[in-house]
């Protein structure tokens, strides 16, 4: 399962590299929202894995570890308020550049070989 | 504290004068002259001891870490030089006040005169090497400022940024060398370095050390071919060359020689190269400065001339050699700067300085021209002065020395031409000027100056003559201090004096002066030889130099920095892989210890869900609605994965999250192209998908090492304590209200703060308003389904009341402020989507900001409740209460925390959807109201 897992976030990384490495905005939005699915998994494993174990004080016999699950919390608003941005961002800079290439212009047709 | 007094009362000196703004020009200079003046007084009150043979030392902690304290030390050397830099320091200062003219500011000039002292005194008294080094770039600093004091005149600047590009590349090498020295010693308080010879000299590290220090003093001292800055700098007023360009700075060079001449001297290499160098530097500034029209060009070559034969001196293998080298530092001292003011007399009472029409100035004032004319024989090397006297000594140690072999006897003959040069230029100086028939229409009609501005040139060529005439009697004691601490400890036996009867040095003086007197009566065919040569501007070759480097750097920059922020991500994104992947090619073994957990069906379905998710994402991700779908897949299955794994408030956190990014998603959507273009070539595909993958190979593996391997939490203490120290037993939001609630604090403030910058950025948006979707077809007309309105409106009181029920039940099982918050927010927006922001704004008039505000305010006043019981900021109160008929419940100060957490969560959320939307409301409406 620890394998499954593992793969399971490399794979999300890939995704994420992939998309943020897009040249318009809204793909890299995407990338940016898969990262940060993908690190939260990865910072949530450094508790390691377990079944059944909800850190809820008599609930259970065994707990899970709680640190990494309470920085993941506040790690996913945070994401939320910097997708947000981001998004934001993006629509401010169509609205004002007129496109919505990463680089603020489209580049031209006869360099996009080269680029 | 005597020791710390000299400089700082220098740099109060500087802070005085520089507000002495709104004084007359003579209570000024008199306020200005009045700190140096006590610090003189300090220091020739330590004289006695020194001369006694005592080095007195301050130290100051500073950085005792990192071995780097505030440290003074005097010994002969250091007070020789805080003599010099003192008393000519009076002098310059003195005079400016007659040299400057009414629309010159007085103040700036004593104020940069000031801190350039106190820098030269920092140097010359630094007992950490560190320290001397932040003073030698001081004085590169206020020399650039000095050079530029007619900060208007073009080759003032010019002048001043040259200066300071030689000088400050310079001081960079210093520096190197000094770190270097510093970690071969292992330390950098300079009593120990200077103790360390042999450490030093076996080092491997010894050439490298010794050629950037050399690079510092040479490029300072301007020797060959680094000299090139000084004449350049002669567009400055003419005390400061007077002070800086002949006196002081130019000697800090040399300083550094004879200051680490006990540690660094003695091995071939140094002498090599310095006498060399100091040679070379003699021989071709002796040559140049006959050919300069410009007096202070000539003064200038002719203080490199000098420079390199005090440089050659410390490069002459015998101790009478630094002996000698110290004398002449003090000799050129005094003929330089009364020779640097007579040239401002001229250059003051003519207007020009140039000698093809200055002429017969005898005529006019012959008062300043005994002065000068006894100041140039001085530098002319004729007895009865000082410079003769040194210039006998430097004479006799070419003789004694054996650094090229059986070349050796070219040394002494090549002196002897530069020492005819010197005699040449000398009588140029004297015969052009004051003599050689009638001024050439001068801008000013000549006279002698002011009275007083002939007093410091008085006292230097008093010092002159009084030096040349009684040696003995006026230097010893500061001539055997020096060499003690240049020489590490001992002085040698020598005898200054007038006569030492006919010997080969005399012999070699009278060549001197007879040669120099044939080369400036032949001085015609000189001057055709020099002519018919090819020119070498200084200044055009420089600026040329600095311009290709600059576009060569802001080539190599712009093939780096295009513009493209793909590129450069591209680039971040191979550091991290190169960062994070080297590491594992060093591990042995990627699996850990501990037991796997086998994979059963329930995974098997989730993971195979969220991949096919992540991967349709990126295959479709150009059909931008159909990879925002395909993503919100994938983050239900993340928060399917936390609740597998145990984490049922990062479920109910991520499932929230979730729906209010898509809402979002789906509203940018609006504002943006539906589509993406087809643009990346395969190339850039197969790139992407190469950077990508390797990435996720990388973190993959880290994710597999690390959670396979056992390991120790510090979350035991967080388990052991929640229920008795924080009063919950749902263990998360304890940590997260209480143990670490000053995160959550900035977590919840950076969340306010994203809200209010999309605001921000929202108002004033040219609007983009597509009337259809990308194929074209026109929006549906039933904006707001009477179904969905319906339906919501009944949804809006049950889901308060879940996610008030979810706040309340937070500190104990699974829930919280930022689940209840996103989840009451959820319950807004579908208020906004079901009926449009003109209906909510109809009925319910919010302002976000004050909810934001007044959301972060409770979390903050309930931390800052605990100060009012003496507890420390945010500690948590609890207790239980017995209630009738409720039974006993719990009240924790936690839980007004967690209220303004939730407050802002909603706040925050809100505000970023809301102003938005109302974007696509009301197109019509032009203020965006938040």
């Amino acid at each position: 399962m620890e394998l499954l897992y593992a793969a399971s976030v490399g794979l999300l990384v890939s995704c994420g590299v992939f998309l943020i490495l897009r040249s318009r905005t809204f793909p890299v939005v995407l990338g940016l929202t898969m990262l940060s699915y993908a690190v939260n998994l990865f910072l949530f494993s450094s508790g390691r894995l377990s079944l059944n174990s909800a850190v809820v004080l008599g609930q259970s016999s065994e707990y899970a570890d709680p640190l990494p699950q309470a920085f993941v919390l506040t790690a996913i608003v945070i994401g939320f308020a910097m997708t947000a941005f981001v998004v934001i961002l993006s629509i401010r800079a169509r609205a004002d550049l007129g496109n919505d290439h990463v680089n603020g212009h489209v580049p031209e047709i006869n360099n996009k070989r080269k680029v | 504290m005597t020791l710390l007094w000299i400089p700082l009362l220098s740099l109060l000196g500087s802070i005085i004068s520089s507000m002495t703004g709104k004084l007359t020009r003579n209570q000024s200079t008199m306020l200005s002259l009045l700190m140096p003046i006590i610090a003189l007084g300090m220091s020739i009150n330590l004289a006695p001891a020194v001369f006694a043979g005592e080095e007195i030392r301050e130290t100051f902690s500073w950085l005792p870490e990192l071995g780097i304290n505030i440290a003074f030390r005097l010994d002969g050397l250091a007070l020789l030089f805080v003599f010099m830099i003192l008393a000519i320091g009076i002098l310059v200062i003195f005079y400016a006040r007659y040299y400057l003219s009414d629309k010159d500011s007085m103040p700036k000039l004593y104020s940069y005169l000031m801190l350039f002292m106190t820098a030269m005194l920092g140097i010359v008294m630094s007992n950490n090497i560190i320290q001397l080094w932040f003073f030698w770039e001081l004085t590169s600093i206020s020399s650039f400022l000095l050079i530029s004091y007619w900060w208007y005149k073009s080759e003032a600047r010019k002048g001043a940024i040259m200066a300071l590009t030689i000088t400050g590349g310079g001081g960079l090498a210093l520096l190197a060398g000094l770190l270097l020295l510093g970690n071969i010693v292992g330390s950098y308080n300079l009593d120990i370095i200077l103790a360390s010879k042999e450490i030093v000299q076996a080092s491997q590290w010894y050439e490298v050390t010794l050629i950037l220090i050399l690079l510092g003093a040479f490029t300072k001292s301007a020797q060959f071919p680094f000299h090139f800055w000084l004449p350049h700098a002669m567009a400055a007023p003419t005390p400061v060359s007077a002070y800086l360009h002949s006196a002081t700075m130019v000697k800090a060079g040399i300083f550094l020689l004879a200051r680490f001449y006990p540690v660094l001297a003695g091995t071939d290499l140094w002498f090599f190269i310095v006498s060399i160098t100091g040679l070379a530097t003699l021989l071709f500034g002796a040559y140049i400065a006959l050919f300069k029209h410009d007096l202070k060009g000539l003064l200038a070559y002719s203080t490199i001339s000098h420079l390199g034969l005090i440089t050659l001196l410390f490069g002459l293998n015998t101790e009478l050699a630094t002996v000698a080298a110290i004398f002449h530092i003090i000799n050129h001292a005094t003929f330089k700067a009364s020779l640097f003011m007579a040239t401002g007399i001229i250059d003051h009472e003519t207007g020009t300085r140039d000698m093809r029409k200055i002429n017969g100035m005898w005529k006019f004032m012959p008062y300043t021209a005994t002065l000068a004319m006894v100041a140039a024989a001085s530098m002319a090397g004729v007895p009865l002065l000082n410079g003769f006297l040194s210039k006998e000594m430097f004479f006799a140690e070419t003789l004694h020395q054996q650094l090229l072999g059986s070349l050796s006897w070219v040394i002494p003959v090549l002196a002897t031409v530069a020492g005819a040069f010197s005699v040449a230029y000398s009588a140029r100086f004297i015969h052009d000027v004051f003599f050689n028939g009638d001024p050439v229409d001068l801008p000013k009609q000549p006279h002698e100056p002011p009275r007083y501005m002939r007093v410091p040139i008085e006292i230097l060529v008093a010092l002159c003559l009084i030096v040349g005439i009684f040696p003995s009697f006026v230097v010893d004691d500061i001539l055997v201090a020096a060499s003690f601490s240049v020489l590490g400890g001992y002085a040698p036996e020598f005898e200054v004096a007038l006569w030492h009867g006919f010997n080969l040095p005399l012999l070699m003086s009278a060549f001197a002066v007879t040669g120099g007197i044939f080369i400036y009566t032949q001085r015609r065919y000189l001057f055709l030889f020099q002519a018919s040569l090819p020119t070498v501007n200084a200044k055009k070759t420089f600026d040329n130099t600095i311009y290709s480097l600059i576009k060569w750097s802001q080539a190599k920059i712009g093939a780096i920095e295009n513009g493209s922020l793909q590129r450069y991500l591209m680039l971040m994104l191979l550091v991290v892989l190169l960062a994070a992947g080297w590491p594992l090619f060093e591990m042995n073994q990627l699996a850990g210890a501990t037991d796997r957990t086998p994979i059963d069906i329930h995974n098997a379905i989730g993971a195979a869900l969220l991949m096919i998710g992540a991967l349709s994402t990126v295959i479709w991700y150009r059909t931008r609605m159909v990879s925002l779908i395909m993503i919100s897949v994938v983050g239900l299955m993340v928060s399917i994965v936390f609740t597998r794994f145990s984490a049922p408030d990062l479920a109910l956190t991520q499932l929230t999250v979730e729906v209010v990014t898509i809402i979002l998603l789906m509203l940018a959507l609006f504002f943006l192209p539906q589509r993406s273009p087809r643009e990346s070539s395969s190339m850039r595909i197969l790139r992407d998908l190469g950077i990508s993958s390797a990435l996720g190979i990388v973190v993959g593996s880290i994710c597999y090492a690390l959670i396979t391997r056992p390991f120790e939490s510090i979350s035991d203490f967080f388990i052991d304590n929640a229920k008795t120290g924080g009063g919950g037993t749902n263990v998360v939001n304890v940590i997260l209200v209480d143990f670490r609630g000053f995160d959550t604090l900035g977590e919840i403030c950076v969340l306010g703060i994203a809200a209010l910058g999309i605001a921000k950025l929202l108002i004033n948006l040219p609007l983009f308003m597509p009337g259809s979707d990308s194929e074209g077809r026109p929006w549906a007309k039933d904006r707001y389904p009477s179904l969905l309105a319906s339906i919501s409106q009944w949804l809006l009181p049950l889901a308060l009341l879940v996610s008030f029920y979810i706040f309340l039940r937070g500190h104990n099982l699974p829930g919280g402020g930022f689940i209840a918050g996103l989840i009451t927010a959820i319950a807004f927006i579908l208020q906004y989507i079901a009926h449009g922001s003109n209906w909510i704004t109809e009925r319910l008039t919010i302002n976000y900001r004050k909810i934001i505000a007044s959301g972060i305010a409770i979390a903050l006043f309930t931390g800052v409740g605990s100060w009012f019981f003496d507890k420390p900021f945010m500690t948590t109160w609890f207790d239980y209460f017995d209630i009738p008929f409720i039974g006993e419940i719990e009240l924790a100060s936690a839980l007004i925390f967690d209220l303004g957490v939730y407050i802002t969560v909603v706040g925050a959320t809100l505000m970023i959807l809301a102003s938005l939307g109302e974007l696509t409301a009301d197109a019509s409406k032009e203020e965006v109201n938040i």
